[in-house]
């Protein structure tokens, strides 16, 4: 860790950044814009382990933010009961056949002793017929729970536990996740792997999207249980009227504030222990060696070093991270929307953040979550602005003029575009860069 | 003066010095070949002959003109030709394609000099439709050779041409160079089969350690005692 | 009996055959566009979708000052005769993003990864501005004649149940892919500059000892890059419709049809647009009515008989991609040349 002089002062400017929007747009606003920013910065934290530490290219962030919405339902929501007696016994049985097909699979691939065409035929074969026996059951186990009101519910719920716990199983549901995806796709080029993981991050949300009985698909889950307590509640409590009297701001206004303030409270353990872990692991043998073999895989790999397996390692802890983070995106949204997964908000944004903030330095990452999140949101009052501006000469009707307003929200991406290439061009290591040990 | 020359050339890779006040040169007509122990920097110098390698020190002439800033492409314009030791074909493309490639920057008809390279090399001419990845060893030399001829060189350089291949090719390979040396172009090259390689040449140098150790014509370094005990295998 | 096979032939024709033509035609010229930088600059460039997106754009504007002015095609899609322009203008973008971008890496030798971040940067940007211009939402562009041949036509013709329709932007898409295909073809095998290309992807360092310049083969590469790009784009969007956002999740069939052909490698291209636009296809068909045209008696099955909901389509090019790389990663042409 180096908290130079120049990183207290860019960190400053950030918060300096949030009160200005405190100040001159609302308190709320900035406190939305921060805990964006705490969960940008867990994102970014995860990317820059996989990056930052290994050379790891992963463009499926966006699958693993949606496997932590997924363990957000799966932890909190109520069971279904209904559902379950409907087709749960069934649609587990489905699963657990679909997993030992997948098992055999792999079995199969690995212990056969026979020519390469009749593995692959022997494979595929099981695999075809392993599908066919878990649609065999998994269909009609859906097609029940599906139909059990499938206006309110329609899916089979979750374990009905606090949603703070998700955090940790939606890490979990990311490393297994990676821990497959690494296990195919590790040993091949940089840019393979960057395919792969684009595609299984888009094949996680069309599950999610599809797979109503256990997502609800986008009907989406809503009302998510909350770890903090609720604005109506708080504002029954009579401590909060004499606060919002004595700070003089409305009672309303006031306990939606506290609301966020518990969450980026809670956030905020999250960053900071994740921070502190990366650190430790960063500086550890462990840490030199990633480095090392980042910096030169051939030679790394000459001095015994298992670099596929170290690879695996930590792609599935900075997956792990990221999963985290999605848990605590569906906390903090309440719902979960699977829908609103888009690659250049979740996967590539992401990769704006540690790029920008400087790839290998955890700390550059998390102020990288801070400036392009807040720049994000920022964006849009802006460019709006900014139009405004500029078509403030054009007639009240002008079909140009409402054609620049009404798309003036598209300038964030092309402005995140341009932001990305200018600080590769001229500052290719980052706000703050990698400390070289 | 010799035709192209390389005089007290310094110079490396990364600041560290491979060659030191090294002089190699070819006149034209000739065969000059330049041998030496592994590392002896033989491909260095070669390299830094054709602006492969910046140097130092020391400077190229060609025809009496300095062409030491000039760069690798410019010296082919020049009348340079140059075959790299290794991956000196074109494997996707054909034959034919190979040695058009090999004349691309002419403007002119190429036809009769690619039906000199095909008479110089016939088995090319049998083989032109095939790709030049599925030849053997010593027919890609073939194509790496007539590729280069394919600008119609003053000056022919090879870097080990006969590497890899079997001792029959390569007497084979020796025969054409002193064939293509007849027309009048100069052929300077590093072997590593010194033996056979000073027998045909007008003029050989031993390099040690990036310096000239002997120079003088083939036939007089093969007779020389102490060439032949330290070089050459008694 | 022999009826029910035609009508159950006429089905899958009608499903599968037909579409299957016409979208592996749509993601060959994409998997060109990619393969050619790849072979050439040798990275991936993910932002080949929005370049095709963005061709598709400039084709939709200059669609509809030509329609608002009245001039068309007749039964064809006016959009033809906005191609060209669509094509100038995204050659004009690729040439300048690589003036402003790219080759700067290329000069200091970045790796691929390098490459790869850029052309997200390049991805972001573009994205922004194809919304900026034209919006989010679907377009409308496509007008002539809608059919070839329209399904109740193919009844007639042949007395079957089943019906035949080939939609005029699936012939045209089928009939530009082969011109397309066979001039770039014909311009790598055949002329001096497209062998240059050739050599210059096969082995570079020999390219520059041959004299070939290599910023001309990059800029030549571009050029087809992008006139590949707008039409691939266009074509797309006649046959499924116009919408920003569909372009960025075609990047994944895309490299899978690259990938699977073997990256690098234009017969690969095409090869790979086809494997995956049919299995895509034929997975997510629906047996349900071959199957009871081909068992005897009038027993329909209860089910779909589908082997995956066609909202996992993209599941499909990404098991192919996974299958070939795991057992043949350099792909069925072993790509790495052009």
């Amino acid at each position: 860790m180096n908290w130079s002089l120049k990183n207290v002062l860019l960190f400053a400017g950030m918060g300096v950044l949030l009160i200005l929007v405190g100040t001159m747009q609302s308190w709320n606003v900035a406190l939305a814009i921060l805990n964006m920013c705490l969960i940008s910065a867990v994102m970014a934290l995860g990317v820059n382990i996989q990056w930052g530490y290994a050379g790891l290219f992963n463009a499926g962030v966006m699958g693993f933010t949606a496997l932590g919405g997924l363990a957000a339902i799966v932890i909190s929501v109520a069971p279904v009961p209904a559902a379950w007696d409907a087709g749960g016994a069934r649609a587990i049985l489905g699963l657990l056949a679909g997993l030992a097909t997948i098992a055999g699979g792999i079995w199969l691939w690995k212990k056969l002793r026979v020519s390469k065409t009749a593995r692959i035929w022997l494979t595929a074969l099981l695999a075809v017929s392993g599908y066919g026996l878990m649609r065999l059951i998994l269909d009609p186990a859906v097609d029940a729970i599906e139909a059990v009101e499938p206006a309110l519910t329609g899916f089979l719920g979750g374990f009905g536990l606090p949603i703070m716990f998700s955090w940790i199983v939606g890490g979990l549901f990311a490393a297994i996740v990676a821990w497959a995806i690494g296990k195919v796709a590790l040993g091949l080029r940089s840019d393979y792997l960057a395919i792969a993981t684009l595609g299984i991050s888009e094949i996680i949300i069309y599950f999610l999207k599809n797979e109503d009985w256990l997502t609800r698909g986008v009907k989406n889950v809503n009302g998510l249980p909350r770890p903090v307590p609720y604005e109506i509640d708080l504002q029954g409590a009579l401590w909060l009227h004499d606060l919002a009297a004595w700070v003089g701001i409305p009672v309303v206004e006031a306990s939606s504030l506290i609301v966020k303030l518990n969450y980026a409270a809670l956030f905020l353990v999250v960053l900071v222990a994740i921070f502190w872990l990366s650190e430790r692991a960063l500086k550890s043998p462990w840490g030199r060696m990633m480095r090392a073999i980042r910096d030169n895989e051939i030679a790394a790999g000459a001095m015994g070093k298992n670099v596929t397996g170290r690879h695996l390692q930590v792609f599935v802890l900075g997956s792990a991270v990221i999963g985290i983070a999605g848990a605590m995106l569906a906390t903090l949204d309440g719902q979960f929307t699977p829908a609103s997964y888009q690659p250049l908000r979740f996967t590539f944004l992401v990769w704006v953040m540690v790029i920008v903030g400087g790839s290998g330095n955890n700390l550059g990452s998390i102020l990288g979550g801070f400036v392009i999140w807040f720049f994000w949101i920022e964006a849009e009052p802006i460019g709006l602005a900014l139009m405004n501006f500029v078509t403030s000469g054009m007639a009240l009707d002008s079909p140009l003029r409402l054609h620049l307003l009404e798309n003036a929200a598209h300038t964030r991406l092309m402005t995140m575009g341009l932001v990305l290439l200018l600080v590769l061009r001229f500052s290719p290591r980052g706000l703050i860069p990698e400390v070289k040990r | 003066m010799t035709y192209l020359a390389g005089e007290g050339m310094c110079g490396g890779y990364g600041g560290v010095d491979i060659l030191h006040q090294c002089s190699i040169g070819v006149d034209k007509g000739e065969v000059a070949v330049v041998v030496g122990p592994n590392g002896a920097g033989k491909s260095t110098a070669m390299k830094a002959v054709f602006g492969m390698l910046e140097l130092r020190e020391g400077q190229v002439t060609m025809d009496g003109q300095d062409i030491s800033h000039l760069k690798p492409e410019q010296r082919v314009q020049l009348g340079m030709g140059f075959v790299p030791q290794s991956a000196n074909v074109f494997t996707s493309m054909t034959v034919q394609e190979n040695l058009e490639m090999g004349a691309f920057i002419r403007r002119d008809d190429i036809s009769e000099t690619m039906s000199g390279v095909y008479e110089l090399f016939p088995v090319l001419r049998e083989k032109r439709r095939q790709l030049a990845g599925e030849l053997s060893g010593g027919q890609r030399q073939q194509v790496a050779v007539g590729r280069a001829l394919m600008t119609q060189p003053k000056v022919l350089m090879l870097d080990e041409p006969t590497a890899g291949v079997s001792p029959m090719v390569m007497d084979e390979l020796f025969d054409r160079i002193i064939e293509i040396a007849r027309t009048g172009i100069a052929i300077l090259m590093v072997e590593q089969n010194a033996r056979q390689a000073l027998s045909i040449a007008d003029r050989g140098y031993v390099l040690v350690q990036g310096r000239n150790r002997y120079t003088d014509t083939g036939t007089a370094l093969l007779a020389n005692i102490e060439v032949r005990k330290a070089f050459l295998g008694g | 009996m022999l009826i029910d096979l035609l009508n159950a032939l006429a089905l899958i024709g009608n499903f599968v055959v037909v579409p299957g033509i016409a979208y592996g035609s749509q993601l060959a010229l994409g998997a060109l566009g990619v393969t050619m930088v790849y072979a050439v600059l040798r990275f991936s460039n993910f932002a080949h979708g929005e370049t095709m997106s963005f061709g598709a754009m400039v084709t939709i504007l200059v669609t509809w000052a030509l329609q608002a002015h009245g001039f068309g095609l007749g039964p064809l899609p006016t959009a033809l005769l906005a191609l060209p322009v669509g094509m100038i203008v995204t050659i004009g973008l690729c040439l300048g993003t690589d003036r402003l971008i790219y080759r700067y890496y290329r000069e200091k030798k970045a790796v691929p990864v390098t490459y790869l971040i850029v052309s997200v940067g390049v991805l972001f940007f573009l994205s922004g501005l194809i919304r900026f211009i034209i919006g989010p939402k679907d377009q409308v562009f496509a007008d002539g004649e809608r059919f070839i041949m329209k399904a109740r036509a193919f009844k007639e013709m042949t007395g079957l149940d089943q019906g035949l329709a080939i939609k005029t932007s699936q012939g045209i898409t089928v009939i530009t892919a082969v011109v397309i295909v066979a001039l770039l073809f014909w311009f790598l095998n055949r002329t001096r500059t497209g062998k240059s290309m050739r050599a210059y992807s096969d082995n570079e360092d020999l390219a520059l000892l041959s004299g070939i310049n290599p910023e001309r083969v990059v800029m030549i590469t571009w050029i087809i890059t992008g006139a590949l790009a707008a039409i691939a784009g266009t074509l797309y969007g006649l046959d499924k419709g116009y919408k920003p956002f569909t372009y960025l999740g075609l990047v994944l069939p895309i490299f899978a049809s690259a990938i699977v052909g073997g990256v690098g490698n234009p017969l690969g291209a095409i090869a790979g647009g086809f494997v995956i636009a049919f299995s895509e296809l034929l997975v997510t068909f629906a047996y349900k009515r071959v199957v009871g045209y081909l068992t005897p008696g009038d027993w329909v099955p209860d089910g779909l008989v589908q082997l995956l909901s066609t909202d996992y389509k993209l599941a499909v090019s990404f098991f192919i991609l996974v299958i070939v790389l795991l057992i043949k990663p350099t792909g069925i042409f072993s790509g790495k040349t052009l």
